[in-house]
């Protein structure tokens, strides 16, 4: 028995059935005091446990594994016949030598180590890094630790990734762990489907919301009617189908297809990770699915968030936290006054959820929450956060929640001049906007000046620039009026839900921007795609289109990114840290992986410090090969 | 204006619990309290806070010819994804019986190959009454995004029946109007300058998210009158149909409709004259289905 899939329905509808699919536990069951302790059902799948390899020489083989999540046998690609593949320890220091062999019959291989800092020819893209593992061949990785955290690893081929390529990697401070606790379980989340992901992606592009059975329906309507009244829905109805959008559009590939898993666990599997009462235990959680946002909260516990992407943040006490694809999270747990909590991760449109056991033993079981009902985007989401929007209180107001940022809107923007600030005497020049005005994408380096006078009104009163490349492009199907940075809100489904959610403004690291320069230039990149062709880019353009980013080797820069989408996608930048910057362009935490959810505008600084050539692109695999990909060249 | 933005920080941390941007606003509340002891700053990073400001703290490492060769590994020929794949898309969209007490098959299928802008897109229709071919054809058209949510079309049409096969030249576009309107409008030229003009607009209506209304409306135009085929000049059929689907899966949905056809105008009288009825209503079964 696998994911619980939630009927698809109205956001509204207080009464919800609870499908269940599959089997127990298609793969191991697995945490840190079962690691050894390999699961009969697992044997019996050909599926082994997932173990943990430490040291310095590791001997990975990429190889085909029979599988059982859902009730129907499926070959999948495994790590040494693990899902998730072993949990790799490391210690910050040493070098580590990582022999993979490809046993694959036919296909290339390649195992990419994510968020690490390395050569470029350790990092595991074919085509960029190296060749790729042929079939029957090895590759040898081999590079000396320049970091500690949560990490993980996964292919960087294709589609392999979402056939089970994927695992954990941990890195042992060289100096002792600046936080303490007794115990530690790694949390890895992913996402399992029966269908060929090749199919999956064919699906897409014939009919893109294939997945999706929560579009809003002519009893939606009526319900709305009789809330909102008729013009106020008809004006809402009337919105969206000029856009040609789905306000329901939260996930491309949803339960539907997908079985949401813990350490390679269904929910019936249930992961168990035991604790002692009394123990401080350190969970260390990472996105390692393919397509999927989860929402994180384990009922009856806070949850101490201490590291995002691997780096110590300070610490933040929340309820709930929202984990983007690819990024990680290590959040301290202190379990107490109950035997068992559940660790649920509802996946961002509802449809299900992975779920596993925190408990003093083997077992045992505490209740697992329903789904909470799906939010609907809402103009704020879209980028269009006008004041005086005729249609915002609508769709705020037919979602669960409101909007927190209902009220804050700009006082009604003219599309005015976006450089309308720089005639306002009063605004000191200082700090620059790092948002505005980048309405040149392709600056030289070195040719700007970055602090010419930009303030925040010219990225608040202004309306957004594009590029000229999303003009009358047909791979671009909107675009962002006034995205806004964001940081501080929760995101769609988990706003007003009572619970103290993670933002990305409560993140700072415990340390100063370890460059110190301001950025010397900025580049700005949108993110773009087209709901129907299944199309994402950049700037409207497609990776096999696109030039690569050249970057000058040792240079500090700013990247902006704009989303032009409705969707969310968690950007990757390779080889080098993101700093993400708060609203006024100030360092605030190191990441590996930013989320841009829809209507956002947000910046990171880059320092160059990795000669090569280097992937850049959204960790939503399916927007990756659909194109939302860049080379990003580090060059002398 | 510089104020809204942290007003909206302040309401937003206000109403959500504390404590959170302690950095950035000192006048908050302490940070929370922390797990055991504060993870330690990195020491490595905070030598150096008077640096000069175009100077990096931590100094760009010199390169070494180790370096260049790690980074610039010989021979490699760039990342491939599956942005440029071919891709294709076969609907039967009507595959159906038709009938009152007579009857007979209807088929409509849409096929397109390509890519994310440019594709091939094929059209085939077929119908029969009391077991005679009325009418077969198929477009081939190459057809190129111009905007957001348009098409143009361009390419040949041949029909098979009625009468004897007839080629036509064909352009025109399609696309998604707004309110989700799937719009078909194609100009068709002729031997002996005949012209005629189609327009095709459908609609899916979520009953639910599986059982979908499609109501469709087809219009054709004639240029000139052709009488082998029983056609005047000027508006010459309106076509239409309601069908109900379940989607028992996306690729898979049986339904049942009505349909109505009316010849007008003259292409009416041409029908009446010669004994025929100028309308048709009839019931529908089919499946609409694709891969």
């Amino acid at each position: 028995m696998s994911s619980h899939r939630v009927r698809p329905l109205a956001p509204a509808d207080p009464s919800r059935r609870t499908f269940v699919k599959g089997l127990a536990a298609g793969g191991a069951v697995a945490g840190l005091g079962l690691w050894r302790q390999p699961s009969l059902w697992a044997q019996a799948q050909g599926l082994k446990p997932t173990i943990e390899l430490s040291g310095t020489d590791f001997d990975l083989t990429i190889g085909e594994t029979p599988v059982n999540f859902t009730g129907r046998p499926r070959i999948a690609y495994t790590i040494n016949g693990s899902i998730p593949a072993p949990i790799l320890r490391w210690r910050e220091g040493d070098t580590v030598t990582l022999r993979v062999r490809n046993t694959l019959r036919r296909e290339d291989a390649s195992i990419h180590w994510h968020g690490i800092l390395l050569p470029a020819n350790m990092d595991g893209v074919p085509g960029l890094s190296f060749h790729g593992i042929h079939p029957g061949e090895s590759y040898t990785y081999q590079f000396t630790v320049k970091q500690n955290g949560t990490y993980w690893y996964h292919s960087h081929s294709g589609f392999d990734e979402q056939k089970g390529l994927y695992g954990a990697l941990v890195i042992d401070a060289a100096e002792p762990s600046p936080v303490q606790y007794d115990r530690e379980h790694v949390v890895l989340l992913s996402d399992w489907t029966d269908e060929d992901p090749r199919r999956i992606f064919a699906k897409l592009k014939k009919q893109s919301d294939y997945y999706n059975f929560n579009k809003r329906t002519v009893g939606d309507f009526f319900r709305d009617v009789r809330q909102h009244g008729l013009s106020a829905t008809l004006a809402d109805r009337r919105m969206w189908g000029q856009m040609r959008m789905n306000p329901t559009d939260l996930s491309d590939v949803t339960g539907y297809t997908y079985t949401y898993l813990m350490n390679g666990a269904t929910p019936h599997g249930n992961w168990t990770g035991l604790f002692t009462p009394g123990e401080r235990v350190r969970l260390r959680f990472i996105n390692g699915s393919a397509q999927s946002y989860f929402d994180v909260r384990i009922p009856g516990l806070k949850l101490t968030v201490i590291a995002a992407d691997g780096q110590y943040v300070k610490p933040v006490e929340v309820d709930e936290f929202r984990i983007a694809t690819a990024e990680t999270y290590d959040v301290i747990v202190e379990p107490s006054g109950a035997e068992a909590f559940t660790i649920f991760a509802q996946s961002i449109d509802r449809t299900g959820y992975a779920a596993g056991t925190l408990a003093v033993r083997h077992g045992l079981r505490a209740p697992v929450p329903e789904p909470d009902p799906p939010q609907l985007l809402t103009m704020a989401d879209m980028g269009h956060d006008m004041a005086g929007h005729d249609h915002g209180a609508m769709t705020a107001g037919a979602a669960a929640a409101a909007d927190p940022h209902a009220g804050h809107h700009m006082p009604a923007a003219k599309p005015a001049d976006p450089h309308a600030g720089h005639a306002m005497p009063a605004q000191p020049p200082k700090p620059p906007d790092p948002h505005a005005g980048h309405d040149m994408p392709k600056q030289p380096p070195a040719a700007q000046d970055p602090h010419a006078g930009h303030d925040m009104a010219a990225m608040t009163a202004g309306v957004q620039t594009h590029p000229a490349s999303e003009q009358g492009n047909p791979l671009v199907d909107m675009q962002a009026m006034n995205p806004m940075p964001r940081l501080d809100d929760p995101g769609v489904g988990l706003r007003g839900n009572g619970r103290r959610v993670l933002t990305y403004a409560d993140l700072r690291s415990v340390f100063d921007d370890s460059d110190g320069r301001e950025p010397g230039r900025t580049i700005e990149l949108h993110l773009t795609g087209h709901m129907e062709k299944f199309a994402w880019s950049f700037d409207g353009i497609k990776f096999s289109d696109a030039p690569p980013i050249r970057l000058q080797y040792g240079e500090r820069l700013r990247v902006v990114l704009v989303n032009d989408t409705m969707m969310s996608h968690p950007i990757h930048l390779h080889g080098m840290w993101s700093d993400l910057e708060n609203e006024q362009g100030a360092f605030m935490v190191r990441k590996h992986t930013i989320d841009m959810p829809p209507g956002t505008k947000r910046s990171f600084r880059v320092r160059a410090d990795a000669l090569g050539r280097w992937a850049f692109h959204c960790h939503l695999l399916y927007h990756m090969e659909s194109g939302m990909f860049r080379e990003v060249r580090v060059e002398e | 204006m510089k104020a809204v933005p942290v007003t909206c920080v302040l309401l937003t941390a206000a109403l959500l619990a504390p404590p959170s941007l302690s950095a950035q606003h000192p006048h908050q509340q302490p940070p929370p309290k922390p797990p055991a002891q504060k993870p330690a700053e990195d020491h490595s990073h905070h030598m150096h806070h008077e640096q000069p400001k175009d100077q990096p703290k931590e100094p760009i490492p010199p390169l070494t010819d180790a370096d260049r060769a790690a980074a610039f590994p010989q021979a490699l020929e760039g990342h491939t994804v599956h942005d440029k794949k071919l891709m294709y898309y076969v609907l039967f969209d009507q595959l159906e019986w038709q009938g009152t007490s007579t009857g007979g098959v209807n088929l409509e299928t849409t096929t397109w190959i390509g890519g994310d802008i440019d594709r091939l897109w094929l059209r085939v229709e077929g119908e029969t009454h009391d077991g005679d071919v009325e009418g077969v054809s198929a477009d081939a058209l190459w057809g190129r995004s111009f905007s957001r949510w348009w098409d143009v079309v361009a390419g040949l049409r041949q029909d098979i029946r009625p009468g004897d096969p007839q080629t036509w030249a064909a352009v025109g576009i399609q696309g998604l109007a707004p309110q989700w309107f799937e719009v078909q409008a194609t100009g068709y030229v002729g031997a002996g300058g005949r012209t005629r003009a189609r327009l095709e607009v459908e609609y899916d209506l979520l009953i639910t998210n599986r059982l979908i209304l499609q109501p469709l409306v087809e219009l054709e135009i004639y240029g000139k009158r052709d009488p082998a085929r029983g056609i005047a000049a000027g508006l010459s059929s309106l076509e239409s149909g309601l069908r109900l689907r379940y989607e028992i899966r996306r690729e898979l949905a049986p339904y049942l409709g009505i349909t109505w056809d009316r010849k007008l105008f003259g292409t009416a009288d041409l029908a009446r004259a010669s004994g025929e009825e100028a309308g048709r209503a009839r019931v529908a079964f089919g499946l609409r289905t694709w891969f």
